[in-house]
């Protein structure tokens, strides 16, 4: 029997009065690697930052191997939006991977020789430890988000929770990140990516959540993703070219991808 | 007077020493700071604290009637707090986006505050309290206790920042990773603006109100230019700040009636100025000389076959 690593029950989120989540549920067993997929503003972010304690749900709750996040930080690490911070702040590559040290690190410890060690490793296995004395402004964005990821990796974490690492990434930074992913599941970790790329869930994730506020469907990709939960996450706006058989639906995921989905 | 003269003084004369000292240590402590403030995009609340002081030095002046600088900056401080706090209770409980909300404070505060001052001076004792010096800053009122009062305050500001250095980086590069890892950022982030009230309230009796913010931000927009490691650019945004302050302290001292404010922020532009020209890898004019030589080197590649 697998246990859950990660658990939503019944959550809801309001940012003011405007509902984001609505009493989603949502279970990533163990060892899984997830995809969250759904429109822009469906509440992806909103679902990631509330599992890490970072907004306040009205109700519900989120829990990590059982037991909320606060009592389980030191399992879970956290790759967020790329877009969320300055990149012309002014700090080195190898600085910011270090961050992922300083948890662990506590309060007013510097980080030493032990934390430069372990942020040249994760760098070297997102292929970026040329890169380690750059400032980050000059970084190109498929850099900046292995950079981010690197920060992850030294977090040495059970559970990984990534807001779309595929994001204006080149075709060689998204098979590298894939095969990071599958390396870390490989490993026994969790590991949730919220994914916009239709058409790549079922080559590169084995489960699947689908949101639009509400929880549409989650599971296997196999089970759950399917033409009529595509149409009920991104609703009308997806043009379904024909059938039922899995490798004819492709046609349909090309399709909502190249459809605004706003 | 003549420069030789005028380093002589500073070193000797005991008001010139003491105005020096003063303008140095404000820009020490309000560059360094001034840095973080505006790396997090703060800029315009170290703006609306500084003018948010002036209603807390008057009303310190009103309630105690004493003309002792520690009780104006004691009212300063209470009222660049109580600023900070509207303008986050403002921004949380109503749909009013927060640089609307920074501007309301600042203009009701400072607003309030010119009307107490106007009312104040007609108090006799109050003329020679000289609360007006606050608005543009008079260096020349500065005594010795006054300096030692401001290098322990600043000392105890530069300290906890080094203290929390890690926790403060973390905080002003990626708010919610530092969340994450389980730091309290709202904590923290009330300490780190607690730390910039200190700084905006130990400049205002040399650079006043009105101006204050300049010597937050524009030692650090200078500072930025020469470097891309947080801790040169902290470091040096206090020497550019302490420069400065020094020099224009200096030149206001060398000219009669000169308030201090106006020419301390003419120097600190001056710095700001030839960083954002000169400066290595960021400067405009190498910026354009590169450009120009690769243009250049482009077109001979170009015509060559
Ligand atoms: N801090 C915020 N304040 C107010 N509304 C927000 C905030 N963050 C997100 N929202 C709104 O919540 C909705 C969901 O946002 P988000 O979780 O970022 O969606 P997604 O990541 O799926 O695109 C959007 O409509 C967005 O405008
Ligand atoms: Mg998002």
């Amino acid at each position: 029997m697998t246990t859950t690593a990660v658990e939503v029950r019944d959550l809801t989120v309001a940012y003011k009065d405007k509902p984001v989540l609505w009493s989603v549920d949502m279970q990533a067993p163990s060892g899984a690697l997830m995809a969250i997929v759904g429109p822009n503003g469906a509440g992806k972010t909103t679902l990631i930052k509330a599992i890490l304690g970072l907004v306040r749900p009205l109700a519900g709750q989120a829990l990590i191997y059982g037991k909320p996040y606060s009592k389980q930080r030191h399992l879970v690490a956290y790759v967020p939006q790329r877009s969320s911070v300055d990149w012309d702040f002014p700090t080195s590559v190898l600085d910011v991977v270090m961050m992922g040290r300083y948890g662990a690190l506590g309060w007013l410890k510097r980080p030493g020789s032990a934390e430069r060690r372990a942020a040249l490793d994760a760098l070297d296995k997102v292929g970026m430890v040329d890169f380690a004395e750059r400032q980050i402004g000059q970084l190109s964005g498929g850099q900046q988000q292995r950079v981010f990821l690197a920060r992850a990796l030294v977090q040495n974490a059970e559970v990984y929770l990534m807001d779309e690492p595929f994001q204006g990434v080149d075709a060689t930074t998204e098979r590298a990140i894939v095969r990071l992913l599958q390396e870390l599941r490989s490993q026994g970790k969790t590991v949730l990516v919220v994914h916009h790329d239709l058409q790549t869930v079922p080559e590169y994730f084995d489960w699947v959540m689908m949101l639009n506020v509400r929880r549409i469907a989650c599971g296997p990709v196999s089970e759950v993703f399917t033409e009529q939960s595509l149409r009920a996450t991104y609703g009308g706006k997806i043009a379904f070219l024909n059938g039922d058989g899995v490798g004819e639906i492709q046609d349909g995921y090309r399709t909502a991808l190249s459809q605004p989905v706003l | 007077m003549d420069i030789g003269q005028l380093f002589h003084n500073l070193f000797f004369d005991y008001t010139l020493r003491t105005v020096a000292l003063g303008a140095a240590l404000l820009g020490v402590v309000s560059g360094a700071l001034g840095a973080f403030a505006v790396l997090r995009r703060q800029s315009l609340l170290g703006d609306a604290i500084s003018h948010a002081a002036l209603p807390g030095i008057v009303i310190a002046f009103l309630l105690t009637r004493s003309r002792e600088p520690v009780v104006f900056l004691l009212g300063a401080l209470a009222a660049g707090w109580a600023a900070t706090l509207s303008i986050a209770a403002i921004t949380r409980t109503t749909r009013i986006k927060d640089d609307s909300a920074l501007g309301l404070v600042l203009s009701i505060f400072f607003g309030f505050g010119l009307m107490l001052l106007t009312f104040a001076q007609k108090l006799s004792d109050a003329r020679q309290a000289g609360l007006d010096k606050f608005l543009f800053g008079q260096a020349a009122t500065l005594l010795q206790s006054d300096v030692v009062a401001m290098a322990a305050v600043g000392a105890l500001a530069l300290g906890t920042t080094l203290l929390f250095w890690k926790e403060f980086k973390l905080l002003t590069f990626d708010a919610d990773y530092a969340a994450s890892l389980g730091y309290p950022v709202r904590t923290l982030d009330v300490l780190l603006t607690t730390l910039l009230v200190v700084a905006i309230v130990i400049g205002l009796q040399t650079v006043g109100v009105v101006l204050m913010s300049a010597m937050l931000v524009a030692p650090a927009a200078a500072a930025r230019q020469w470097t891309n490691r947080l801790e040169t650019m902290v470091g040096l945004s206090g020497l550019f700040g302490a420069l400065a302050g020094v020099s224009g302290a200096l030149i206001s001292s060398a000219m009669e009636k000169t308030p201090t404010g106006p020419v301390i922020v003419l120097c600190i532009s001056a710095l700001v100025l030839v960083s954002l020209l000169f400066a290595p890898a960021r400067g405009i004019v190498w910026r354009w000389l590169r450009n120009l030589r690769n243009r250049r080197r482009v077109r001979t590649a170009h015509l060559r076959p």
